[in-house]
Formats: C-alpha cells, structure tokens, sequence
C-alpha cells in the first residue's frame, strides 16, 4: 500500500485540494460574477421553448394533440420535457444554481456593508491630486487670513454633511483634512432588491405547495359550492389539504353579454361580460347578489372566482324508445367563433332499450348559406337552432373507462340521424320536438340557457410576491439612480500659512453626475470663502 | 343591454380624422428623415474640410497639438478624455463625447430643418394620436395599429425632448427612420378601425401596464441605436489605431465608444427598472383577469427573456472583461428580444395576449 501511494504520488502536480478544498472552489466559482452572468443568459435561453413548444400547465389538450401530430419526434420532446418547460429538471436546475449563486453572493456583501454602514469613511489619501476627479482652489491672497485652516475643515465638514455625505474630521499627524462618503443607502437597494428576488421564489413556492386551482363550468340557475366533488378539473398543491377548502357557495342567476350594435367595423365584437350571480360565504351565511365580471374577479376568503369564459346550455330533453325520460337538462356546448357557432355533444346512457347519441351544432341565429347548410349569423340568440346528428348503440360508458364528455366515438354506433340518412338531420326550435326514426325516442330543445366557466383559485403565495416585488422594484431604482461617492478634502498650507483648499472624489460605481457634483462643490466652497475668482479655472483641474 | 350606455359611442368622423393625420405625419417624418441624412453627409464633408485645412496648416496643426496636450493636463475634462479615444480630434468642434452643441453646431442648416421638420410631423402625430383617443372615448393603445402608432410617437417626442439637453442629430436619421418604418407598418400592415376594447382590456391597468412597457420600449429603442453606433465607432478607432483607412468617415459625426457606452448604459438603466414595473403591472393585471398572476404566457415568456437579458448586460457592465463591445452586444440581443416580442409573438404565437387586431 505504501509502495502504491509512492509511486501514485508524483502522477499529480497540482496540489490536492482535498473535499473541503474541491467544495469551497466549487463554491467560489459558483459565486464568481462571470458564472452569475452565465446562468442569467442560460436562464434567458432556456425560457425559449416554453413559448414555442405547448405546455401542459397552460394547455394539456394542446400537448396531446401535438404528440398525435408529431408521433416521432413528440415522445423525444416529451422525454427533454420540453412540454412542461418551466418545471423540467434542466430549467429548475439552472434557476437554483443562479438562485445558491446569488445568496453567496449576497451574502459576503451583507456582511461588508454592515462593517461599512459602523465605520467612519476611509483615510484621507495623501495624493488627492492621482484620483480621477481633483479640483485645487486657490484662496483670494488679499483676503487669505480672514479664515484658517480649522475653519476650513469645520465648514467644509458642515458643507458635506449638508449633501448628504458621512464626514470625518481627520488629522493625520498635523495634516487637517475631511473624509467624507455618500449612496451608503445603494448597496442596501442592491441586496433589498436581490433578498427580494430570493423572496419571490420562495413565495411562488408556498403558493405551489398550499394552493390550489379548479375549474367548474356553471349554467345558470346552478350553484357551485366550493367542494372537492363540485369541481370539473382540479389541481391541489403539493402540500393541499381537502379540509382547507372555503366552503363557500356562487349560484349564477343570469348571465348578460353586451355586444358592439354601432359600429360597422366592430360589429358583434363583445364589449361587456356581466355574470350576476349569488354568494354565501359560509353554508350559514347570508345570500348575497354580486356581478362578477372579467377583470373583477369575487374576492372570497382568499380563494378567488374569476370568469373566464362562457357559452350556451341548450335545455334537452330526450325520451328513450320505452318513452321514457333518459336525460334532461341542459347540455354544455362549446363556443367555436365570434357568432358562438357552438358544438354540442350529448350522450344518454339511461336510454333503453338501446343507448342514444347526438352530436352536431347549436345555431344561436340560425341562417341557411347558400349550400343548404345552417349558420349562424349572430352571438345573441335570435332564432336558436339545434342541428344534430343522432345514433344508437353501445356508448362505451359501461366499461368504467374514462371518455370526453365534448367527443362521441361513433365507431360503435349506428347512425340514425344524418343528411346521408333517408331520416335526414334533426333540426330543432326553441319548444319543437323531434321523434326518432324506428320508434327509438324523441327529442326537444325545450330551453336555451347561457354558462359561464369558473376559475377557482387560491394561492397564499401571492401576498408576499406582492411586497416582494415592491421591494424588488424599490431597491432596484435605489441601487441604480443613488450615486456612491466620497469626497475628500484638504487646506493646502504652506509656510506663509493657508493658501487654498484641494478636494477630491472618487465614485464607486456607475457614476454620471461625479463630475456636476465637484462642480456644484466647487460653486458651493467660493460662495463660502473668499477664493480667488481665477481658481474658478482651475476648478476642473484634473490630474 | 343597459350596459351599452357605460360605453360612449365611437366619433367615426374624429377617427377618419386621426388616420389622415397619421399618414400626413408620416409623411413629414420622411422628409425629416431625409434631411438628417443629408445632414450626416455635408457635415461629414464639413469635418473632412476642416482635416485638410489643419493638414496645410502644418505649423498649426503642431501648435493645435500642443495646445491640446496642454488642455489635457489643464482644462480638459475626464469624461471627454477618459472616454474619447477619437483619432481625429478636429472634428471636436463639431461633436465631441459629452454630446453638447458645439461652436459649430449653429452652422448645421440641413440638421435645423430636419430637427424643425420633426417637430412639425410630431404635431401632427400627436393630433392623430390624440384624435384616436378621443374618438373612442379610451387610451390609444388596445391593439397592433395604436401600439405602433402611439410607440412611434413616444419615441419622436422622447428624442426631441432629448435633443434640448444634448446634441443628438447624429442618431437622428436612425429614430426618425425608425419613427416612419413604424408608421409604416401600422398603416399599411395592421390597419385597424377605431373601436371599442374587449372586456379583457377594461381595466385600469392598461393605462399602468401599457404606457410603461411603450415608453420602455422606447428608450431600449435609442440605447440600441447608441450600441449599434458603439461597435461600429469600436472597430472604427481600432481600424484607426492600427493605421489602416477610414472605412466610415461619417462616424467623425459620432461621439467616442466609450461615451456612447456610458449614454446607452443610463438609458438602459432607466428603461429597466420601466421593464421590471411593466411585468410587475402586467403580473398584478394578470392576477385579476386571469386569475393567476404568472402563468408563462408567451407574451410572458418573452419579457421575462427581455428581462433576464438586461439584467445580464447591467451585470456584465459590472464585470471585469464584459464592458465594451460584449456588454454592447447583450444590450442589441436584448432590443432583438423586444422586437420579437413586439412582432413575432404579437402576431404569430397562440396565446392570452392575443388581440393585436389581426
């Protein structure tokens, strides 16, 4: 073993940093500005896909109809999670590196800043004539001794202070001088605003962990009362408890759309969504009446009703060929353009003794064009028409598989209903009945309601993003626009006593204005003391 | 329908109205546009006048050397001389790094009516801005036509306002070419009727959110002018210092590199914290219409690349090895990234932010 250790040794050169060493120099590169710099343009480029490719959180169907498009190359997107981008192992990755890379290096600076914020600015330089902005005033020689050198210091200390500036008075062995430093109040908006940041990400995690967000479609007349069984679709976070559900309760009464009548180039173009609807807070709170529109979501008990889309429900019912009644209610049917030209799917299980189908078109204005087909020529309901399809057979249902309620498989079904049938279409009024060829039922249109689509949405991470990112944009603006600069100042003596005064600034940071503030410095010290007027030139002096 | 009454009707004439003004204004712009142009060109013939007087003038030249080695240890400023760089020192007189009207500024006759010329399209622009509003009872930027045409006019009415404190006519035929290629697009790509808003659009933010992210876009618009200008200046003096010849005689017009850097950089500085409040504002209005206040949107999506971008170049102008051309370059990425957005993901990607009117 020794031998091997030997003979092993000299094959490296640089010293072993050994596993404390590897990590503290994975550390300090991983804090270095260049790699921070890195992971913010990977960051960018990485955000990329998710804007080219559909994403499941935003939109499943879209996802999925993408993977039957693209059969091949689908499944390969889907392993690089390219369909769910801004959760993926790669982007999360990057994010968190850039998040540990920003805590150390805020950090160090904290640390810095708050030994800066208790000390007194730094010692005066002893050649103020090497900084970048140095100015020499020469004292009025007719006028010299109305002032001395500690007056000098004592005022020029006042004057600073007056700026804004910390001040020291110093003495360095006889040598007078004022040490003076501003824009301590940048690095504090510089870590607020990162802390901030660190702040967000954290919030947006709460919000993901205790949230959630459902779906429900209403018709109106219905009630939706917040419950696990009410929703359409739902999605908890991680850390989601059924028990934290606000038991609340929305009950759509009416839904009113406003469309643009007066203008010919916007004609149709909706201009207004009011739901009214009615609220209890709790089972045994008080009904109220509220509108709920878009942009005015109803703020209950944190866990927020938006609107978010709406269409018609026309109310059906349909008699099966034993003439009794197998469904009736109203059937959801989906909005496809600006005249609601909706497709409605309707499945009736109950039917005996054969199962019944229907699909086709709700025509809220129905038109005929000129091939015969029915259109719609308007959102509002004028003249509403059903168009349908209609069939018989098993639905499928009884299998236990889940099936989309908005699609009917006809494959197993047999047609009843068709403009290739001798029966022909259904085409149903408001209050009409239609009977079924073969004695297999009826149906009528019985009623036309509106629905309107819920988003339910609670995220207790959204009142710290708020403050967080006020924060944020707050420090931000202070970290930018508040100079950091020091000023030091000097008398300039000599054996015949003070001749002049000599000061200097350096900036510390971005720093436009450094040049205008020695300026104003320069104007503020010759109204003060009896300068000599040339010194005015040499008030940009800079060595 | 008792609704219909909280929305006024629209004034189609005031609106006919606003669409002549636009065109007339882009009219002007054009010859405004022009004008600067040839301003650049007499101007750069000016200078290359004044070159060759100091040439003959040997004598003088030496003396104007020395004079303003002089001036470097005695009056010259450290931002001009810190920054400069210029090879060519006579064109001083003309421009110089802290962008200021000079001596010679009064001499340039094209550029006055150029600047004159803007002033009067930038009238009419405003009355066809205004006009727009007012016809339909709401701020003039709902869709693609009122984005472009209210963009233009921000940017037109920035630069001029600009031009009081500093002498910036070299960029003129760049954001007066740039304020007609708008008015352009919008009257001839996305012609739009006045109208009412979606209900989506109905809310207050929009005056927040919008106004914001146009002004912003407005200022990234004139810094990426200034780092174009930068790079180009860059590879100029680079060119000069090795001794080979003049490829672009015109950037004598043109303040030094590392000026240009300085002006792009605070403009930049202000037109970020303008993009952090728009995707603040937007999150906040987010929130109420849709129910979330983040949700990766591609309109989303690409201002939080805009974002992350700027902030990398404000990073890398803090990052030993980064200043100059790279950073320069990261500011030009990041404006490539805001015109994508404006375009690109306006009209061609499926998404909540689509009602650009087409």
């Amino acid at each position: 073993m020794a031998k091997n250790k030997r003979t092993k040794k000299p094959l490296t050169d640089a010293p072993a940093l050994g596993f404390v060493g590897s990590l503290r120099w994975i550390w300090t590169q991983l804090t270095s500005m260049p790699t921070a710099l890195f992971l913010l343009l990977l960051l960018a480029v990485a955000a990329v896909p998710g804007s080219i490719f559909p994403q499941r959180r935003v939109n499943p169907e879209l996802v999925t109809q993408y993977l039957t498009d693209n059969p091949v190359s689908g499944p390969w997107l889907d392993r690089f999670q390219l369909f769910d981008v801004y959760s993926s192992a790669w982007f999360s990755a990057i994010y968190l590196l850039l998040f540990i890379s920003l805590v150390g290096c805020i950090i160090p600076r904290i640390k810095k800043h708050a030994i800066a914020l208790r000390s007194k600015p730094p010692r005066t330089p002893t050649k103020l004539e090497r900084l970048p902005q140095y100015t020499r005033l020469e004292l009025d020689p007719v006028q010299a001794t109305a002032i001395t050198a500690e007056q000098l210091v004592s005022e020029g200390q006042r004057i600073l202070r007056k700026r804004g500036y910390r001040v020291d008075r110093r003495d360095d062995a006889g040598v007078l001088s004022v040490s003076a430093e501003r824009g301590y109040v940048r690095e504090i908006g510089n870590i607020v605003f990162h802390t901030s940041l660190l702040g967000i990400l954290l919030s947006m995690a709460i919000g993901g962990a205790f949230g959630y967000s459902g779906q429900r479609i209403v018709v109106e007349g219905e009630t939706f009362v917040n419950s696990l069984v009410s929703y359409d679709s739902f999605s908890p976070g991680t850390n989601f408890d059924a028990k934290n559900l606000e038991p609340y309760s929305v009950g759509l009464d009416k839904f009113d759309i406003t469309f643009d009548r007066e203008s010919e180039t916007h004609f149709g173009q909706p201009l207004d969504f009011t739901a009214h609807v009615t609220t209890r807070r709790s089972p045994d709170a008080e009904a109220q009446q509220e509108d709920l529109k878009v942009n005015h979501p109803l703020r209950i008990n944190g866990a927020d009703v938006y609107l978010v889309g709406n269409g018609y429900a026309p109310v059906v019912t349909v008699k099966d060929g034993e003439g009794k009644v197998a469904f009736s209610g109203p059937v959801v049917s989906t909005p496809q353009d600006s005249v609601y030209t909706s497709v409605m799917v309707l499945k009736v299980p109950d039917a005996n003794p054969e199962q019944l189908g229907f699909t086709g078109f709700l025509l809220p204005t129905a038109l005929v064009d000129e091939t015969g087909f029915g259109i719609s020529g308007d959102p509002n309901a004028i003249n509403p028409q059903l168009h349908l399809n209609s069939y018989y057979g098993d639905l499928g249902l009884d299998e236990g598989k889940p099936q989309n309620v908005y699609v009917l498989d006809t494959d197993k079904l047999t047609e009843l209903n068709s403009r290739s049938q001798d029966a022909g279409g259904i085409i149903l009024e408001a209050g009409q009945t239609y009977e079924l060829p073969d004695g297999k039922g009826s149906i009528s249109f019985d009623d036309l309601k509106r629905f309107v689509a819920l988003d339910v949405n609670y995220d207790p991470g959204k009142a710290p993003i708020a403050v967080c990112s006020f924060l944020a944009l707050a420090g931000l603006a202070i970290s930018l626009f508040t100079p950091r600069r020091r000023v030091w100042l000097r008398p300039i003596t000599d054996e015949q006593g003070l001749r002049g005064v000599e000061f200097a600034l350096l900036a510390r940071g971005e720093d436009p204005r450094l040049q205008r503030e020695a300026a104003e410095l320069s104007k503020i010290f010759h109204n003060t003391w009896p300068l000599a007027e040339k010194s005015k030139d040499l008030g940009e002096v800079n060595a | 329908m008792l609704r219909i009454a909280t929305l006024a009707p629209i004034n189609e004439t005031l609106g006919t109205y606003s669409q002549l003004f636009m065109l007339l204004a882009a009219m002007v712009y054009m010859v405004a546009f022009i004008c600067f142009a040839l301003d650049l060109a007499k101007t750069n013939k000016t200078i290359a006048a004044l070159d060759a007087k100091a040439l003959e003038e040997d004598q003088r030249v030496l003396a104007s050397a020395g004079g303003q080695n002089a001036a470097a240890i005695g009056t010259v400023t450290p931002a001009r001389r810190g920054n400069s760089g210029r090879a060519d020192n006579v064109g001083e007189d003309v421009v110089n790094d802290e962008m200021t009207y000079t001596a010679l500024s009064p001499k340039r006759g094209i550029a006055k009516i150029a600047v004159v010329l803007t002033w009067l399209a930038v009238a009419l622009h405003g009355f066809a801005v205004v006009s727009r509003s007012l016809a339909a009872h709401r701020v003039p930027w709902g869709n693609m036509y009122e984005f472009l045409t209210t963009g233009a006019f921000v940017v037109a009415l920035v630069y001029l306002v600009a031009l009081f404190f500093k002498d910036l006519r070299f960029v003129g035929s760049f954001i007066i070419g740039l304020v007609t290629l708008m008015l352009c697009a919008a009257t001839i790509g996305f012609p739009t009727p006045v109208g009412h808003l979606v209900p989506a659009l109905q809310s207050p933010w929009i005056v927040i959110h919008v106004s914001i992210a146009v002004l912003a876009s407005a200022l990234f618009s004139i810094s990426f002018a200034m780092n174009v200008l930068q790079l180009l200046q860059h590879s100029r003096m680079n060119r000069l210092a090795e001794g080979k010849e003049d490829k672009l005689p015109f950037m004598r017009l043109v303040p030094g590199a590392g000026a240009l850097e300085n002006f792009a950089y605070r403009i930049n500085t202000i037109a970020f914290v303008m993009w952090t409040f728009t995707v603040m504002a937007g999150a906040i209005w987010a929130e109420a219409a849709w129910g979330r206040y983040w949700g990766w949107d591609p309109k989303e999506v690409w201002s939080f690349v805009i974002w992350v971008v700027y902030a990398g170049y404000l990073h890398a102008r803090a990052t030993g090895g980064w200043t100059g051309p790279r950073s320069a370059w990261l500011s030009i990425i990041g404006y490539g990234c805001v015109i994508f957005n404006f375009t690109i993901v306006n009209i061609y990607f499926n998404g909540l932010h689509s009602y650009a009117g087409v």
